[in-house]
């Protein structure tokens, strides 16, 4: 019989896992402010605008505004654009909602 | 998620292709069932007439009118799972359970715990010998890693980078080398969808202590410290920062070579140039490790004949604007250009970064100058606000002069150059205090 051997694992220690709920969300759009996040990767600004005009056409009651990331003073893959905590705050104060686009 | 938990509804965007990091990073923020859409291709190229259409057709995952999902995302009702979210803790185990050498290297192998290549068994007796490496206790805590934003952060510990060195085959004396490039919190597995590498250079002392090659073939797989130093960083990254699966903890488009074993020593003794760890504040007796993100692009020159100026400025102009290079000379190339008066690494970076130009028509029609660099125009820090206002024809810098680095490496066999597109971001670790 083949010997048996004990050997660590090589795996590191990840963290506990909390949960989290979802915000509440509204009936209807009718009036409300819905933000549209451009995340900066490349061609996202135009994706945006797209949708910004699909709402303008389809749905004129929902208000749209594009928002981009913007006091972020250099870039690391470890950190994301969307991680603007200027854009955050703003979109937290007055947003009835949110569009995140596009991640790749 | 950051918005859902501050009480505003999202639904986030994304190419289909990253449907499984989605879910996957939605699950580990406790947050599973966060809204998700997915357009019908990656949107990189795509004109306004295209981009359009994406959202008068259906998602490719949940088969329905894209933006009936992200409408419905925003207003539908919350289920019961919606508002509990999800909560578990994980634990890995310090030992493995015990089983036939065979079966072992399967596990490794079908749980991607390996680059691929046969390791060495962590077992408790090896993993004690390369602990004998360092005077700091198993249980100290080194550092944390992730492999992008998004994802959490793992903690490990210096036993559990001692297990990752063993894997790679490395020796107890190169551990303080192994646990500084550990605790850099540089992962030598980025996700980066440009496919990321880390290289690490080796300075001071400790070169010469563990026998690092930077002579004849310092960039290639002749020395066992390099090569090691190298894989161990690859594994322990890939290992303790929670995986590097392609699909999941991993998207790079293309993968990286130099993510196998990046580990370079400078050849401080041939160099007619300061050490780079001396350039960075540290003393020439001080051991360091420095690391670099990128391994993009890798150019060569070699000499400096009579047009080598003409040259360097066609390499220079090849490299992506947004990774400054990383020049690795050969002494016999170093001391080339201090006979044409670059007499100092200042010297030759600062040449560089004056004759590496582009237009601005060039410059900016980049996905990463877009994408990475136009954001920080937009907010103001120069010169990449200035950048922006250029005139399309205008001639703009590439590089400014603190992104291009120059290294000294090599054999003297012959006058070589390489430029490595590599972005170093003052991540000089001292050594000592890991021994």
């Amino acid at each position: 019989m083949d010997q048996r051997l004990t050997v660590h694992d090589p795996r590191g220690y990840p963290p506990k896992v909390t949960a989290k709920r979802l915000a509440p969300r509204k009936e209807t759009l009718e009036g409300k402010l819905i933000y549209l996040v451009d995340c900066l990767f490349d061609n996202s600004d135009v994706f945006m605008d797209q949708m910004r005009q699909w709402f303008a056409e389809h749905l004129p009651a929902v208000r749209t505004q594009i928002v981009r990331p913007g006091s972020l003073r250099e870039f690391t893959p470890s950190k994301s654009w969307a991680d603007d905590p200027e854009m955050l705050a703003k979109i937290r104060a007055d947003g009835d909602g949110a569009i995140l686009g596009v991640g790749l | 998620m950051a918005l859902e938990t501050a009480g505003v509804p999202a639904v986030a965007v994304h190419a289909p292709i990253f449907e499984g990091v989605a879910r996957s990073v939605a699950q580990m923020n406790g947050m599973p069932t966060t809204r998700q859409a997915f357009v019908p291709q990656t949107i990189m190229g795509r004109t306004p007439v295209e981009l359009r259409a994406f959202l008068e057709r259906n998602d490719p995952v949940s088969k329905r009118p894209l933006m009936q999902e992200i409408m419905e995302g925003l207003t539908g009702p919350l289920t019961e799972e919606d508002l509990k979210g999800v909560s578990f803790e994980r634990t890995t185990p310090r030992l493995l359970e015990p089983d036939t050498e065979e079966r072992l290297h399967e596990l490794f192998i079908k749980n991607s715990w390996t680059d691929f290549l046969p390791i060495v068994l962590p077992t408790e007796e090896r993993v004690a010998r390369m602990l004998s490496g360092t005077s700091h206790p198993p249980d100290e805590v080194v550092g944390r890693l992730r492999p992008t934003s998004g994802r959490e952060y793992w903690e490990f510990t210096v036993e559990k980078v001692a297990v990752n060195a063993v894997m790679a085959g490395a020796r107890p004396e190169y551990l303080p080398v192994i646990l500084a490039l550990a605790a850099s919190g540089m992962s030598a597995r980025s996700s980066s969808t440009t496919s990321f590498a880390t290289i690490s250079l080796v300075n001071g002392p400790i070169r010469k202590e563990i026998g690092m090659n930077c002579g004849i073939g310092a960039l290639g797989p002749y020395n066992h410290a390099n090569a090691t130093i190298g894989r161990a960083y690859g594994l322990l990254s890939q290992n303790l920062q929670g995986g590097s699966v392609p699909g999941d903890t991993y998207m790079g488009s293309l993968g990286n070579w130099y993510a196998y074993s990046a580990t370079i020593a400078e050849n401080e003794e041939r160099s007619p140039w300061e050490p780079f760890h001396v350039q960075h504040g540290f003393k020439s007796e001080d051991s360091t490790v420095s690391t670099f993100l990128g391994g993009w692009y890798t150019q060569a020159l070699f000499g400096t004949r009579d047009t080598w100026e003409q040259k360097l400025r066609h390499c220079l102009t090849a490299c992506e604007p947004y990774l400054a290079p990383l020049l690795v000379l050969d002494p016999l190339a170093a001391r080339g250009l201090v006979e044409r008066g670059l007499e100092t690494k200042k010297k030759l970076i600062n040449w560089c970064a004056e004759n590496a130009r582009l237009t601005a028509r060039e410059y900016w029609d980049n996905p990463w100058t877009q994408t990475l660099i136009r954001p920080l125009a937009l907010a103001g820090v120069e010169p990449y606000a200035t950048h922006l206002e250029a005139a399309p024809d205008e001639m703009l810098r590439m590089f400014r002069n603190q992104d291009i680095n120059v290294v000294v490496t090599g054999g003297e066999t012959t006058s070589a150059w390489r430029m490595i597109g590599a972005s170093y971001r003052g991540n000089t670790i001292s050594i000592e205090r890991w021994r």
